[in-house]
């Protein structure tokens, strides 16, 4: 009778589960590692222990273009997706209407829609425009592609907003502004703060949609794409892949561990009288 | 009732769609009153209680606090406070936080908000929590922050949905004694939304009782429970016996009536009764019948055969079916005298007194 211990678990699940790890992160373990390695190319033995490459962005400018670019598409979007995320998270999450399933499909879809077919149809739909191609193009690609990611992370934060709160602070006398501010601000807080996080890492690491949509500016990922055709160029690559690689990791980091506190602390207020 | 009310609610109408939430509501509600509203769940009690609050908006009719239309008047301009049923208690506030959250609307100096915060923790005995956040109390400290939260405010009027229903028994009777307790010191007119009548008659100077967004008596708990004005009343209060009697005279506030079993019988004319066909619901409350032991005699009994018998602890109801009743009597008896030794089937003598009985609309 196997029914009353669960599926029995396999000797072979920790190999293939350390295999999957593997495959999963040992590319990209190799990144940072050739990026200290002195030498321009990237096979072992290694060569010692250099930080030349780190130094050398420092000198490259169009690098440092490219770096002022992503800065300024990523607090763009990551504000953008963030305001438009607050405003249908809220809708979803108070309000009951006609068509609310459907319209959560539509804005979480590109999540799952092919990139590249979406940042064609946005070419040509901007190019029909007559707009020119910029930053500004980058960003409105970018949030179309960042608000699922933005909304996810608010929705499950407005979620756990009890409306009480809000009339408990009308019923002490607070307007409804001093509502917003006192109350309604601080206790979603969090959620606004990890889906700024979340829509700004995504719009770093994005490639497809600033590829297409950049024209001549060109964000961090577009900059590294061009740099792969000269050989020469791959270890001053590697180190800034490694560089957005970490502030990525420490950016999802920082937003899980706001997202989770958070929500420990509604979850804790919740379970009283569920 | 006193002739100038803290709270009048005059003809209020509650719609949502069609849908009528709040039907002809009329009420008075005195100051320093403890008041409560008694019904089963979605007979309207919230919405009434929150309308008075400034949450929803009467369709129809007047409310006025302490003389004043409140109608458009929005929740945060009224003289009222309000414990939600789930608390409400902010969690990224602590404890005096929560607590000072409305006085700093008032601008007070802060030696004085110290003095009322503290003050009001006192009251509620949580003076040494002040630091706490939300999600470290108890379900019946949060209760007590939310009181405190709103008692704070001393506002004329404070509303309670409910506050009580989220705890485990044992604290919530303890609770009870202390809100009761509390109303008495402040003297601040209460307004309980419960649908629990042990509570309500326990705690409160007046009860409305509501069903279907109407309200079906409005009395002190004595004369609730002992005169209830319908049927329905008579039995969400407690339960009773009924029966049908023939009405043999009517007068403007007396009707008699003949009782199958309990013999001719005169008691006072419920409001809004209507004879039926010349026939009157009559009622008697399950412990106002005494099982009469050994040769002892009673000038009114009836007797019948034991048909089911229900254990309680400190008392047992006997099912009792008597002939010429269309539904067999249920009695509520102390263990006292081995009421929880009757055999079924066995029969036994009931001594009643006739003031016990009560005509009851229908
Ligand atoms: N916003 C609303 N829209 C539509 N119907 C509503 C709304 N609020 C309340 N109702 C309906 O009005 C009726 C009264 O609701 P209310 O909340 O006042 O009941 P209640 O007596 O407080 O019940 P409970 O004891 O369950 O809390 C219910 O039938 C409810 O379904
Ligand atoms: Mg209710």
């Amino acid at each position: 009778m196997s029914g009353r211990h669960g599926i029995p678990k396999s000797r072979w699940l920790p190999a293939y589960v350390g295999l999957y790890l593997l495959f999963l992160y040992f590319p990209i373990l190799l990144l940072p590692i050739f990026s200290f390695n002195n030498a321009s190319t990237t096979t072992f033995p290694l060569a010692g222990f250099t930080t030349k490459w780190y130094a050398s962005l420092w000198g490259n400018s169009a690098m440092l273009e490219a770096a002022r670019n992503s800065l300024i598409v990523g607090i763009s979007v990551a504000l953008l997706s963030t305001i438009l995320g607050i405003c249908a998270a809220r809708a979803l999450t108070r309000y009951r209407f006609r068509g609310k399933k459907p319209a959560t499909g539509l804005i979480m879809a590109p999540l799952f829609l092919p990139e590249i077919i979406v940042a064609v149809s946005l070419l040509m739909v901007l190019l029909q425009l007559g707009l020119e191609l910029s930053l500004v193009t980058v960003i409105l690609g970018q949030v179309i592609f960042c608000l699922p990611y933005a909304m996810s992370v608010l929705i499950s934060g407005f979620d756990g907003f009890d409306r009480s709160l809000e009339e408990a602070s009308l019923d002490l006398g607070e307007t409804a502004i001093g509502t917003f501010r006192r109350v309604t601000l601080p206790v979603v807080a969090p959620a606004i703060v990890s889906s700024l996080l979340v829509s700004f890492t995504v719009s770093l690491d994005e490639f497809i949609l600033a590829f297409f949509l950049s024209g001549t500016e060109p964000t961090l990922p577009v900059y590294i794409w061009g740099q792969l055709r000269f050989a020469a160029k791959l270890p001053g690559v590697l180190a800034l892949g490694s560089l957005m690689l970490l502030i990525s990791i420490l950016l999802l980091t920082l937003s899980e561990i706001i997202r989770r506190r958070a929500e420990h602390r509604l979850r804790a207020q919740g379970a009283q009288h569920a | 009732m006193p002739d100038k009310p803290m709270i009048a609610i005059e003809g209020v109408n509650k719609f949502y769609g069609i849908y009528k939430a709040l039907d002809n509501v009329s009420l008075d509600i005195a100051a320093g009153e403890f008041f409560s509203l008694l019904g089963p769940s979605g007979c309207g009690k919230t919405t009434l209680l929150r309308s008075i609050a400034g949450f929803d908006t009467p369709t129809e009719g007047d409310i006025r606090i302490d003389g004043q239309s409140v109608i458009g008047v929005p929740p945060n301009r009224r003289p009222t406070n309000m414990v939600f049923q789930n608390y409400a208690i902010f969690p990224h506030l602590n404890v005096e936080e929560n607590v000072a959250y409305g006085l700093k609307r008032l601008k007070l100096d802060a030696a004085e908000e110290r003095r009322r915060v503290a003050a009001a923790l006192e009251q509620v005995r949580l003076g040494h929590l002040g630091k706490r956040r939300a999600h470290e109390l108890s379900g019946g400290q949060r209760q007590r922050v939310a009181l405190a939260r709103a008692l704070v405010m001393r506002p004329k009027v404070l509303l309670l949905d409910e506050p009580l229903s989220a705890l485990d028994k044992k604290l919530r009777e303890e609770m009870q004694v202390e809100l009761r307790t509390l109303q008495r010191a402040v003297g601040i007119t209460f307004i309980l939304v419960t649908h629990d009548q042990y509570e309500a008659l326990a705690l409160s100077d007046r009860i409305a009782v509501m069903f279907g967004g109407q309200i079906a008596q409005v009395a002190t708990p004595k004369e609730i429970y002992q005169r209830p004005n319908t049927r329905q009343v008579a039995d969400f209060l407690g339960g009773m016996n009924f029966m049908k009697a023939r009405v043999t005279n009517e007068t403007a506030t007396r009707i008699s009536v003949e009782t199958p079993r309990f013999g001719g019988v005169t008691v006072d004319k419920p409001l809004g009764f209507v004879a039926r066909n010349g026939a009157a619901t009559i009622g008697i409350r399950p412990e106002r019948l005494r099982v009469l032991w050994d040769d002892a005699h009673s000038d009114f009994e009836v007797a019948g055969k034991v048909v089911d018998r229900h254990y309680f602890g400190e008392i047992t109801h006997l099912i009792v079916d008597i002939p010429g009743l269309e539904q067999p009597l249920s009695v509520s008896e102390t263990n006292n005298f081995g009421a929880d030794d009757i055999p079924v089937g066995d029969t036994v003598r009931l001594a009643y007194d006739p003031d016990a009985l009560v005509a009851v609309a229908d």
